[in-house]
C-alpha cells in the first residue's frame, strides 16, 4: 500500500534497462584516448535497474504526488487554478518546439507575432503603454521593476531616492527585490481596516523616496480603495508605483494597475494566466511600464514594421537584458492561448467567479474561523485560525487535518499581520461543489477541534509519512543520503 | 509570559538591559512565543554600529523569518555566540540569553522605551 522505497533500494546488481545488439565496429579502449589524470577510477554510484523497475518506482513516487489535476488547492496567494490542456497542446506544437533562439528573424515570424500580439494583450490586460515579456518569474519582475525604476532615477538625476516603501502585509519577496536592487526598504504598518494607513504613508514619502510596492487587492485579499489618492500621494512626492501583480486574478477586465495610477507592474503568467506553476513548469513574469520608463524596459523588445516583426534592441536607456535570449517562451505560448480562449468577456468572468468562490467560501466558514478583516474580499481572504480557542489546537493542526479530509491545506503563518493565519484562496475553476465540499471538511474540523482535539493535534494520519518534525529538520537538517 | 523588572522594552518585543554605558539587547518572552521554535539566528559584526531602528539581526522559526531591531544607538561591542550556535537558548530563556552587546551613544534614548509595567499594559 505505502510506497517509501528509494531507487537505489531497488537496484540489484546486474539489473539492466536496456539489450543492445553486438558490437559490430572495433572496441576501444578508453585508456587508450584519454590521458589517465581525465579517467575516472571509481565506480559511478548509479542504480541498477530493469525497465518494469523504473516505470513502477516512479509511477508508485507519482501517486504520493498531490496536484492541481488531483485536487482543490486552495493555497492563498498562490493562485493554484487548473490550467486547460489545450493550451499545453498548442504549446507542444512542433512548429513551437523545434524552433532554435538563434535563428534569423525571418524564420520565425510566426513566434514573433504571438510575442508581439501577447504585449499588446498584456498591455490591454494591464493598461500600461509597453510589456517586456523577458522576466522569468514573479520574483525576477519585481526586480526588473526596481532596476527600471533605480535606472530612471539616476538618468533624471535624483541620485537621492533611495528608499522604497512596503507595506507590512507585503509578499517577502517585495522588500527583496527592493534590496537586491540597491534600495533600502521602508516598511509601513497597516490600518486597522488592513489597508494602507494614509497617515503613515504620509509620515514617510519625501525626496528620498523613489517609490511605492503595492499589490491590489493587498495581501489580505482586501482591495485598496484608496489607490488613487495614494498614487496621487506617491506622485506628488516625486515618487513612483510599483504594482505587484500576484493577485491579478481578481482585476482581469474589471479594472487595471494602468487605470490605479501604477507606473511600473509586473505580472505571473504562470499563475493568472493558467499556465503551471508551483513546481509543474517555469513560470514567467513579464513586466510593463508608462510613459518615460518604455525607454528603460529589457532589450529586446518585440517590435513590428508593416507586417513584419522584430528585436528591437534600441531603447535608449535600457537597463540590458535580464534573461538569456527572449524568456520562458512556450508559456508566452500557453499564456497566449489562454486569453484567445477566454476571450475579454471570459476574464472578466473568470476573475468575477475567483471573487464569488472567495466570498462564498468566507462567508460559509466566518462562523467557524476568526476574520479579523470582515469585509467583502476579493479572490482570496485570511482567517486567523479557529474561532473557539480553547483546546489549544493551532493552525497547524487544523492545515495538517485537513489533509486527512483530501484536500490540499491553505496558506499558513501568511501574511504576518495576521496571527495564526490561514489564508484561503479557491480560484474561479472550482464548482459549487467542491467548495461545498471542503466547506463541510472545515466546518467538521472546527467540531473535532472542540469534541476531539487529539484527532487534529496527532494528524496527518492517512499520508505515506505522519506529522514531521519542522523544527528538527530545520535545526538539524540531513540534507545528504548515505547510499 | 514573562516580563523581567529592571529592564527597558521596546514596541518591536526587544528588551534592554543597561550596565553602565553598555547594553544587552535580546528579545522578550512574548516575541520568541509568538514565533514559535527558532531554528536559526543571524547576529551583527562586532564594530557595526547602528541607529536605533536599524536591524541588528533576524531570527527565524519555521513559521516565518522576522527582523530584530536594535532599540538604541551605539557600536556593537559583542556578540552572543551561544545563540547563533543554538538558537533554540532564545525560546528556552529569551532574557537570559542576549543577542548583543551595545555601547550606547546616547543614553537618553532609554526614555524612549517602555518600563516593564508600559510593556505588559502593550502586550495587551
Amino acid at each position: 500500500m505505502s510506497y517509501d522505497k528509494l531507487i537505489f533500494e531497488v537496484s540489484k546488481v546486474g539489473h539492466i534497462a536496456y539489450n543492445l545488439p553486438p558490437l559490430d565496429v572495433d572496441d576501444i579502449q578508453l585508456e587508450d584516448v584519454i590521458p589517465d589524470e581525465l579517467l575516472r577510477h571509481t565506480e559511478l554510484n548509479l542504480p541498477e535497474v530493469s525497465e518494469v523497475e523504473v516505470i513502477r518506482h516512479y509511477t508508485n513516487l507519482s501517486y504520493k504526488n498531490y496536484s492541481v489535476d488531483k485536487g482543490f488547492y486552495p493555497l492563498g496567494s498562490c493562485t493554484m487554478k487548473y490550467n486547460p490542456k489545450v493550451n499545453e497542446d498548442i504549446a507542444n506544437f512542433k512548429e513551437f518546439t523545434n524552433i532554435h533562439p538563434l535563428q534569423s528573424e525571418n524564420t520565425v515570424q510566426g513566434a514573433l507575432k504571438l510575442m508581439y500580439d501577447l504585449q499588446e494583450m498584456l498591455k490591454e490586460i494591464t493598461g500600461m503603454d509597453w510589456i517586456s515579456l523577458q522576466p522569468a518569474a514573479g520574483a525576477h519582475g519585481e526586480l526588473t521593476g526596481m532596476m527600471i525604476i533605480k535606472a530612471y532615477f539616476e538618468d533624471i538625476g535624483e541620485y537621492n531616492r533611495k528608499k522604497i516603501i512596503v507595506p507590512d502585509s507585503a509578499h517577502g519577496t517585495n522588500p527583496a527585490s527592493a534590496a537586491t536592487a540597491g534600495f533600502d526598504v521602508i516598511e509601513i504598518k497597516s490600518g486597522s481596516d488592513g489597508l494602507i494607513d494614509m497617515e503613515a504613508l504620509k509620515s514617510v514619502l519625501g525626496d528620498d523616496v523613489a517609490g511605492l510596492m503595492l499589490t491590489n487587492p493587498n495581501t489580505l485579499g482586501l482591495f485598496e480603495k484608496n489607490i488613487i489618492e495614494i498614487a496621487k500621494l506617491v506622485h506628488d512626492a516625486g515618487g513612483l508605483l510599483y504594482y505587484d501583480g500576484a493577485n491579478m486574478n481578481a482585476n482581469m477586465g474589471i479594472t487595471r494597475p494602468g487605470d490605479m495610477g501604477f507606473d511600473v507592474v509586473h505580472i505571473n503568467l504562470h499563475k493568472t494566466f493558467a499556465t503551471p506553476h508551483g513546481g509543474g513548469g517555469p513560470g514567467s513574469g513579464p513586466v510593463g511600464v508608462k510613459g518615460n520608463l518604455v525607454d528603460f524596459l529589457p532589450v529586446p523588445v518585440v517590435g513590428k514594421n508593416d507586417d513584419t516583426y522584430y528585436f528591437n534592441y534600441d531603447l535608449p536607456n535600457t537597463i540590458g537584458k535580464v534573461r538569456s535570449f527572449y524568456g520562458n517562451f512556450n508559456v508566452m505560448v500557453k499564456a497566449y492561448a489562454y486569453i484567445l480562449s477566454m476571450g475579454a468577456e471570459g476574464l472578466k468572468t473568470a476573475s468575477s467567479l475567483a471573487v464569488l468562490n472567495a466570498n462564498y467560501v468566507k462567508e460559509k466558514l466566518k462562523e467557524y474561523y476568526e476574520l479579523p478583516f470582515d469585509a467583502i474580499c476579493k479572490h482570496e481572504f485570511v482567517f486567523s485560525g479557529l474561532k473557539n480557542k480553547k483546546n489549544d489546537v493551532t493552525t497547524l493542526d487544523v492545515a495538517k487535518r485537513l489533509i486527512d479530509y483530501g484536500f490540499h491545506p491553505p496558506t499558513i503563518y501568511f501574511p504576518l499581520i495576521v496571527d495564526s493565519a490561514l489564508m484561503i484562496e479557491p480560484t474561479e475553476t472550482e464548482n459549487k461543489e467542491t467548495l461545498d465540499e471542503f466547506i463541510e471538511a472545515m466546518k467538521a474540523i472546527a467540531k473535532e477541534a472542540e469534541e476531539n482535539p487529539e484527532i487534529l493535534k496527532t494528524a496527518p494520519h492517512n499520508t505515506p509519512v505522519r506529522r514531521l518534525d519542522e523544527v528538527k529538520a530545520a535545526r538539524n537538517p540531513i540534507v545528504k543520503a548515505n547510499v | 509570559m514573562k516580563i523581567l523588572e529592571g529592564l527597558y522594552y521596546s514596541k518591536n518585543h526587544e528588551w534592554v538591559k543597561v550596565e553602565g554605558d553598555k547594553a544587552y539587547v535580546g528579545i522578550t518572552d512574548f516575541a520568541q512565543h509568538s514565533l514559535g521554535d527558532i531554528v536559526y539566528a543571524e547576529l551583527p559584526e562586532i564594530d557595526t554600529v547602528l541607529n536605533a531602528g536599524d536591524t541588528l539581526g533576524t531570527v527565524e522559526s519555521v513559521k516565518a523569518a522576522s527582523d530584530v531591531y536594535c532599540p538604541i544607538s551605539g557600536k556593537v561591542v559583542e556578540v552572543n555566540q551561544s545563540v547563533a550556535d543554538d538558537p533554540s537558548l532564545l525560546n528556552s530563556d529569551p532574557y537570559e540569553n542576549w543577542m548583543i552587546c551595545i555601547e550606547m551613544t546616547d543614553k537618553g534614548e532609554l526614555e524612549q522605551l517602555m518600563s516593564p509595567g508600559e510593556y505588559r499594559e502593550f502586550c495587551n
